[in-house]
């Protein structure tokens, strides 16, 4: 580990790792570029987008490509044999100090002008103050020294350091807390600049078709540009503030573009929607990203605040607090179970923008920033540890709650939004259960085969105008084959059927669930995820039957291009597309006529569905375990996701030593028993639903005949009631019930008091009438009312109406009282 | 350092003779010249405070900018020019009796707590000296968020006369 | 007697803001009233002055610095709102504004 340090430090990250901040610069200036003259271009707009996140996507892989030299070059500048660093090496003993003081004296890179200060910071305990100015004090690398101490302190140390990329200017400063702006490149930021990139060029020239002579063209792909630079400037926050910040840019794009066709009162509801049940998730990303601030000694900056949770020197309570706090904001983000409700209705927006927003980059956003914290989750929650942690249980009831609902929709995209949620939930859970490299390998593997059922699912709709699965879809195998066979695809890989890509990543997640964590406590989640793995199939083997199967049942265009409530204006969109965006291929024109029969969608549509099918089946080989059952595969091309992506730095939870919570980090181990029972699972859960709807078996009409399973059936329906309880119950109690409370205590209490004080008055009035007043008082009071009507006179005078007199009556009363004050004190 | 105190001194009686003579006058334009006179004494104690900038400042806008407002406002609203009896009203003995007050209150205070302390404490002198680039170096680095947010407030506040006063 | 001594500004302040106080509250034109107002933010900029040579920091002459532009952006309201007055009652005098005489 010694060697680690310096060896990382001498490794020259190469130009695009360094310069990769420039990647959502440029698509904010596309953005710009797009509004300012995407008018005049008309439909060429798009062109700008695509060039410029096409741009993006080569970085991106060329970034990927120096990140695998540099991760090369830190492992072999540090040991050769440091690859097989993920087993646990119990023997470590080497003083942290001393590799702190390497860590320290070795760090070199300089300052590389005035403001971009380039600094890889010295990770494993480097301090609270990570910064251009600390790096730069540090000084020169002493060559000899470098040399000397790596070979002195490296024998049979396993574990190695990979610095991050870091590079970052003061924005503004207050006071002494400065504001930075920065980029940070490690593992898990590599990847997603890739998978953004990739998703998001190719929903871009999917767009191109699907979205053909929208009347708001430019605005669509302008936000495109938008959401794609908020969420690669995201992935590489340098800091708190800053991911806060493209945090909520993230949400105002989705709310934009959700609300693409906001004519239609339903689109502008669920745009709204969206955007209301995030803020209620995004008031604890502040708190608790405030409270990190404050624990952490004031600062904004992510590494150090893991550094820190990692090290014990934030209190236990502070990170718990903040974790819970973050959780609520994955909780909306991520569509995690109970704040999951506006997800389904997010697909109000264009079919592209749901592929893109809500399956493969923006709902994950909630899932990487408690990657991207982990150390004070891992420390907060105690992750790892002998008990179950919040984390993993939202996660899990988010599984099986999502997998559910996604039964009963006949809406083909809201299945797959049900089925975001349920996957949303096994990266969560995975999370929870100290599988940090499954679940981000999840999140990997599903961007791709999500968005190429979106994608899918949008090429249908396209051709048929509606969502609806059971009114107007049917038989779609036979008019839309290419569709239909990557459809199937990436619905294997979501089954998790080997090979496909979702069999490896979830089959981590299951063995991360059965292995790590003292005392099996996590298992109770291997059941989850094994009974969510065969819901998974049972409803993906419904949608295809109900799309892909049986008789069409939809209308001719003519006739139905109108009629279906759920998605009118998108509906009306791709009906005013039929006279356009025929000029790339003229095969491609389904609406021109007034044939029935819908057909296959064009190459603009199906060549992005070719790639992601083509992902969906290899990105699965990027982890191949070679442990258990599956130790002779070749180590080089074993766990290359884990080696690439996985940090390594004090930033992340150790793989070697415990952390305050004495829990260490783990990787689960390839477990034959689990991969082939959640394969049968998948496979048991298609033959039931094969049963059920294609051979027409079982009990159907249950619903109807049980109460049980007809109460099962309306629950689900109704969506667990969750949209009862926010609008009905919570918004409607206060807005209705609490009103009329208060008009009826006022009615009643207040007016009975009153009612009541007057009846005695009254009677008093007349007892003290007849048997004092008469014959006692009577002067008296004559006396009494003089008396009230002179200081009556008095206050009268005083009430003049003139604020300066008011004002000399309160200066003079503070002024004595001021006085007062002073001479006894 | 006595030529300093002496000036300080003369200045200080003007000002607060001028003082004085702005809430007493009889004439408002008066009141202004006098006004203008314990400005331009505050821009002269800054100078003995050492803060050459900070006086630049109030001789521009409190001497050049406000009280030319200040008259504009007599002008506009057609004060008499001449002497005008009523311009203390029935309740002054109130204010007096606060202003008098409040001055008692405040010297006891100081005195008590600030006794005979000098203006500079150790070393203090040599940092103040060259004002301008620290106000400067000050003003656009740890303080640029209330900066702006002022440049914020003065738009707001001409937005808000404008609207008042236009006649529409 | 021979150095400044940090009371004497703040006595000076002190004079300054009893005067303002007596102004604003015992002047019936509404344009002294503002003049006072500038008494009273004058005496409190000698005040932050004053103690920023005592402590021998910038941050004193940069509040005073922006209670000068609050003050520029008081005044112009203010005397935006005085307009308004007259040109309602043909007045500056404060004791006729009475609307809120119950």
């Amino acid at each position: 580990m010694f060697g680690a340090a310096e060896a990382a430090g001498a490794v020259e990250p190469g130009f695009l790792l360094e310069n990769a901040y420039v990647v959502p610069l440029v698509m904010a200036a596309s953005f710009v570029l797009t509004l300012a003259i995407g008018k005049r271009l008309g439909k060429h707009a798009s062109w700008i987008g695509i060039v410029s996140i096409g741009f993006c996507f080569l970085f991106a892989v060329g970034v990927n490509v120096q990140w695998y030299g540099y991760v090369h070059d830190s492992e072999h500048a540090a040991e050769s044999h440091a690859e097989d660093g993920e087993e646990s090496h119990g023997d470590d003993t080497e003083d942290p100090a001393e590799d702190e003081d390497a860590a320290r004296a070795e760090d070199p890179e300089l300052p590389a002008g005035d403001e971009g200060a380039l600094v890889v910071p010295a990770a494993e305990g480097a301090g609270p103050m990570v910064d251009g100015e600390s790096a730069s004090a540090r000084g020169p690398p002493t060559v000899a020294a470098v040399a000397e101490e790596g070979e002195g302190g490296g024998e049979g140390h396993a574990e190695y350091t990979i610095e991050p990329v870091t590079k970052s200017v003061t924005w503004w400063t207050n006071g002494t807390v400065e504001f930075e702006v920065g980029m940070l490149l490690d593992g898990m930021a590599v990847m997603m600049l890739f998978v953004v990139t990739l998703i998001s060029l190719l929903v871009h020239v999917f767009s191109t078709d699907y979205v053909a002579g929208d009347r708001r063209y430019t605005h669509y792909f302008a936000f495109l540009s938008l959401f794609s630079a908020a969420m690669l400037g995201f992935v590489m926050s340098q800091n708190t503030l800053q991911l806060i910040t493209l945090w909520e840019l993230v949400g105002v794009c989705s709310f934009a573009l959700i609300g693409h066709w906001w004519e239609e009162k339903p689109n502008s509801d669920a745009a709204l929607k969206a955007f209301l049940t995030n803020r209620v998730g995004d008031v604890g990303l502040l708190v608790g990203m405030i409270i990190l601030f404050f624990a952490a000694g004031q600062t904004f900056d992510i590494i150090e605040i893991n550094t820190l949770a990692n090290t014990g020197d934030i209190t236990h309570t502070a990170l718990l607090v903040a974790s819970l706090c973050l959780l609520a904001a994955v909780m909306s983000k991520s569509g995690q179970f109970i704040l999951h409700t506006w997800l389904p209705d997010a697909m109000a927006g264009p079919t592209p923008v749901s592929a893109l927003i809500h399956a493969a980059t923006m709902v994950v956003a909630g899932v990487y920033m408690v990657a991207r914290m982990y150390g004070v989750f891992w420390n907060g929650l105690v992750i790892g540890g002998s008990s179950i942690n919040a984390l993993a249980v939202v996660g899990g009831l988010t599984v099986l709650g999502g997998a559910g609902l996604a039964f009963v929709q006949s809406d083909i995209k809201k299945v797959l939004a049900y089925s975001t949620v349920s996957q949303l939930g096994y990266m969560v859970m995975a999370l929870g259960v100290g599988a940090w490299t499954a679940a981000l390998f999840h999140l990997f593997t599903h961007a791709f085969f999500k968005a190429g059922l979106f994608l899918g699912s949008g090429s249908v709709a396209h051709a048929v105008h509606s969502f609806d699965m059971k009114k107007d879809m049917g038989g779609m195998k036979q008019f839309m084959p290419k569709t239909f066979w990557t459809f199937v695809i990436c619905t294997a890989a979501l089954i998790g059927i080997f090979p496909f890509a979702g069999f490896w990543s979830k089959d981590e997640i299951l063995a991360g669930a059965s292995q790590l964590g003292g005392d099996g406590s996590y298992t109770a989640f291997l059941v989850v995820g094994s009974i969510g793995a065969l819901m998974t199939a049972a409803y993906m083997t419904r949608c295809i039957y109900l799309t892909f199967f049986g008789e069409f049942r939809g209308a001719h265009h003519g006739e139905v291009s109108h009629g279906t409530e759920d998605h009118p204006v998108e509906e009306d969109h791709l009906a005013a597309d039929s006279g356009h965006g025929d000029d790339l291929e003229a095969a491609h024109d389904p609406h021109a006529g007034d044939h029935g029969l819908p057909h296959e969608s064009g190459p603009r549509i199906l060549v992005p569905l070719y790639i992601l099918a083509g992902l969906a089946i290899v990105a699965g080989f990027a982890n191949i375990p070679n442990s258990g059952a599956l130790s002779w595969w070749p180590e080089d091309f074993a766990l290359v996701f884990e080696h690439l992506f996985e940090p390594r730095g004090g930033y992340f939870p150790s793989l070697t030593e415990a952390g305050p919570t004495g829990a260490v980090f783990a990787h689960p181990k390839f477990d034959i028993v689990i991969a082939l029972s959640s394969t049968l699972l998948g496979l048991l859960g298609i033959g039931l639903a094969y049963a059920w709807y294609f051979k027409g078996l079982g009990p159907h009409g249950i619903t109807q005949r049980n109460r049980l399973a007809g109460v099962g059936h309306r629950i689900l329906v109704n969506k667990y009631y969750f949209d009862h309880l926010y609008t009905g119950i919570i918004a409607g109690g206060v807005k209705g019930p609490v009103a009329r409370a208060t008009n009826w205590f006022n009615k009643h209490i207040l007016d009975g008091v009153v009612d009541g004080v007057g009846k005695g008055a009254v009677v008093g009035g007349r007892f003290v009438y007849e048997t004092i007043d008469q014959k006692v008082v009577d002067g008296a009071v004559n006396g009494s009312g003089y008396a009230a009507e002179g200081g009556g006179q008095v206050f009268r005078i005083m009430q003049t109406g003139k604020v300066q007199q008011y004002g000399a009556i309160l200066f003079a009363a503070t002024v004595v009282l001021a006085g007062i004050f002073i001479v006894v004190i | 350092m006595v030529a300093q105190n002496i000036f300080f001194y003369v200045i200080a009686a003007v000002m607060a003779f001028s003082a004085i003579r702005v809430v007493t006058v009889k004439n408002v334009v008066h009141a202004a010249m006098y006004l203008v006179l314990v400005l331009a004494g505050v821009a002269a104690q800054y100078v003995l405070l050492a803060s050459e900038f900070l006086a630049a400042t109030q001789v521009l806008i409190y001497i050049g900018a406000i009280v030319v407002l200040v008259l504009f406002g007599v002008m506009l609203t057609r004060a008499k020019l001449g002497e005008d009896v009523n311009l203390t009203n029935d309740y002054w003995y109130v204010g007096a009796f606060t202003g008098v007050i409040l001055f008692v209150l405040l010297a006891t205070s100081l005195l008590d707590h600030f006794g005979d302390e000098p203006l500079d404490q150790a070393n203090a002198s040599t940092q103040i000296s060259g004002n301008t680039e620290q106000v400067a170096d000050a003003l656009f680095a740890p303080y640029l968020v209330p900066f702006q947010a002022v440049s914020v407030l003065l738009l707001a506040a001409l937005v808000g006369a404008i609207a008042l006063a236009r006649k529409d | 007697m021979d150095d400044l001594m940090l009371n004497q500004f703040l006595l000076l302040s002190a004079i300054l803001f009893s005067t303002g106080v007596y102004g604003v509250l015992a002047k019936r034109n509404a344009v002294i009233v503002l003049m006072s107002i500038e008494l009273i933010l004058n005496a409190v900029n000698i005040n932050l002055v004053a103690f920023g040579a005592h402590n021998g920091t910038i941050a004193g002459s940069v509040f005073a610095l922006f209670v000068i532009a609050v003050a520029a952006a008081e005044v112009g309201v203010g005397l935006a709102m005085v307009l308004v007055i007259y040109r309602n009652r043909k007045s500056v005098d404060l004791d006729e504004v009475a609307q809120m005489k119950g």
